[in-house]
């Protein structure tokens, strides 16, 4: 039995077998009371959030809404999603930007103070150890959110080359923001209710622009970004205000912002074309693989300087030999690890996520495929418990982004 | 209904537990669905209704209500045969593959067409409208091993609480 995020609070053990129940028992139970919680989970089960493990925290799933209702009401008004297990950092110094680019493949240097972007840190491979939301506040001062699941991994891989490079005079050090938590708010009103909480012009920041500002009488990270394909924001927030930051997000939406668990933000991320680290991206998958050539800035593709630029600078030259792709298909939604095949029969490659989507009502999915294969419109077979249903290449995102952008 | 929880998601990448928490998952009971006098019960949350020759087999209200929307139902070919504790479909919900057994042996006689087209059915109408195959009973004995509407009630009941 594969370890899931879906739980439904069903006896799942039930079903397993003795010897499955054994298993199961040793790999999880123990560690359960180590669930770590988030400052808001009272407010969570005080909603009705159903709570599961997630990368190592105990996270809400959904809340009373089902999760195909929460999705939709995220695209018409807005959802809010406690995100606190991610793991913010600072990293500071006057040799901060020099340090970051040695593990990353964005162009940090060339970010405007107060801007920010997607990137990936790589390995020695090309592989991808983590994607993650950077942002230059200052030329000495980079903010960045990697995934709680790689948390443990990002930081030892960070602390190792940092100490070389510190070792050799580079002036940088780290601060994780333990003593902070993190809200997503999502959606069309994302910004009018914020704008509600801080004096603000929420209307002077773009998308993926950051700024440090009062929002309900605490000093927050705020930056223009999500995981939902919708203008939204990320609130870094002192711990001991997030409660009363997140009641009055809901208060002044009238109730329109609704809280949104891991299951709609799973949809809404696969809608919008996101990759799911894990799934969609992973430690042999190089960016140029998963569709993120864009975020190679242009100076580190004739430059390099980072870790496996050999290996993603040739595949750049050369062309990768497998391709993400989007796949909208009949039958049951394909799932992570359902088979490709070309008209044939013959295997081109792996779902990597896929499922039902709420606001497009049709089963979409991610993928890789052997290059050739990829463009929009190529037809193919998805096996779903060995029967084979059509599928093909669909451009994402499969919804629109709403990205607030300078008109 | 075995629930097998999809494998599309980061906990599964992250090798992330499968298993609840004991503590308050699910801290709101959950003991509101129907369950209809007359017709017997599995433990993997299906129903089977005896009626003369036939045998109607569709899944628990209970068993809808976790799964949530229902988007997809894979039924078997009529003519085809089933066996008692084995599965014959399975259902797709936006949150989850389950796995649907059967509850008896025997001949397939009909499957529900109208749930290729509306799979919502399993939601809206568990019991008439979304039942899913109608078979001719091998060993109508194996009836009796299966739970009636109280047992079924209170099994539910330990399942919710036990989590």
């Amino acid at each position: 039995m594969r370890g899931s995020l879906w739980q439904l609070g069903q006896s799942i053990i039930r079903r397993l077998s003795e010897a499955d129940k054994k298993a199961v028992a040793r790999r999880y139970f123990a560690s359960e009371a180590d669930l770590k919680k988030t400052v808001l989970y009272d407010f969570h089960v005080a909603h009705g959030g159903k709570m599961v493990p997630f990368a190592g925290w105990s996270m809400p799933i959904q809340y009373k809404d089902s999760i195909m209702d929460s999705t939709v009401n995220c695209r018409e008004n807005g959802g809010m999603f406690d995100v606190s297990h991610m793991c913010g950092l600072s990293l500071k110094g006057k040799d901060s930007v020099s340090f970051l680019e040695k593990l990353v493949i964005a162009d940090v240097a060339g970010l405007a103070p107060g801007t920010g972007t997607l990137t990936v840190f790589t390995n020695e491979k090309g592989g991808a150890i983590d994607d993650s939301v950077i942002t230059k506040v200052k030329d000495d001062h980079i903010y960045l959110v990697v995934n709680a699941g790689c948390r443990d991994k990002d930081l030892a891989h960070i602390e190792e080359h940092m100490k070389a490079f510190k070792a050799k005079g580079g002036d940088v050090s780290w601060h994780i923001h333990d003593e902070r938590s993190l809200l997503a708010l999502q959606g069309p009103l994302a910004a009018p209710v914020l704008q509600h909480l801080t004096k603000d012009d929420l209307s002077k920041l773009y998308f993926g622009e950051f700024r440090i500002l009062d929002i309900n009488g605490a000093t927050c990270f705020l930056t223009r970004t999500g995981y939902t394909g919708e203008d939204g924001f990320e609130i870094s927030v002192p711990s001991e205000n997030a409660l009363d930051l997140a009641k009055a997000i809901l208060e002044k939406s009238e109730g329109k912002v609704r809280l949104t668990g891991l299951g709609a933000r799973d949809s809404l991320r696969l809608e919008a074309g996101l990759c799911l680290y894990g799934n969609d991206m992973e430690q042999h998958i190089s960016p140029v693989e998963a569709g993120l050539t864009w975020a190679i800035g242009k100076r580190r593709r004739a430059e390099g300087g980072f870790l496996g630029a050999e290996v993603i600078l040739k595949q750049l030259a050369e062309g990768p030999s497998i391709r993400r792709v989007g796949f909208t298909s009949t039958g049951p939604p394909p799932r992570s690890h359902s088979e490709i095949q070309d008209e044939k029969g013959n295997n081109i490659g792996e779902i990597t996520s896929g499922g039902f989507s709420p606001c497009l009502k049709k089963n979409i999915a991610m993928g890789y495929v052997k290059s050739g294969l990829h463009k929009a419109g190529t037809k193919a077979k998805i096996l779903v418990r060995g029967k084979a249903y059509d599928g093909v290449v669909t451009k994402m995102p499969f919804v629109p982004t709403k990205y607030y952008k300078p008109s | 209904m075995a629930l097998r929880m999809w494998a599309s998601t980061t906990a599964n990448a992250l090798k992330i537990s499968c298993a609840t928490t004991k503590a308050p998952v699910f801290s709101l009971s959950r003991c509101f669905s129907t369950v209809l006098d007359g017709l017997k019960y599995a433990e993997s949350h299906e129903w089977v209704k005896h009626e003369g020759p036939v045998a109607t087999i569709g899944i628990t209200d209970h068993a809808q209500d976790h799964l949530g929307e229902v988007v997809f139902v894979e039924l078997p070919e009529p003519g085809g045969s089933v066996s008692k504790g084995k599965g014959f479909g399975a259902v797709e919900s936006v949150k989850a593959t389950s796995d649907v057994n059967s509850p008896i042996s025997g001949e397939i006689v009909e499957v529900n067409s109208k749930l290729t087209e509306t799979p919502g059915l399993i939601n809206s109408s568990p019991y008439e409208g979304g039942w899913m195959i109608k078979v001719k009973p091998g060993s109508p004995s194996e009836l009796e091993s299966l739970m009636g509407p109280k047992e079924y009630t209170k099994f539910c009941e330990e399942e919710d609480a036990s989590h």
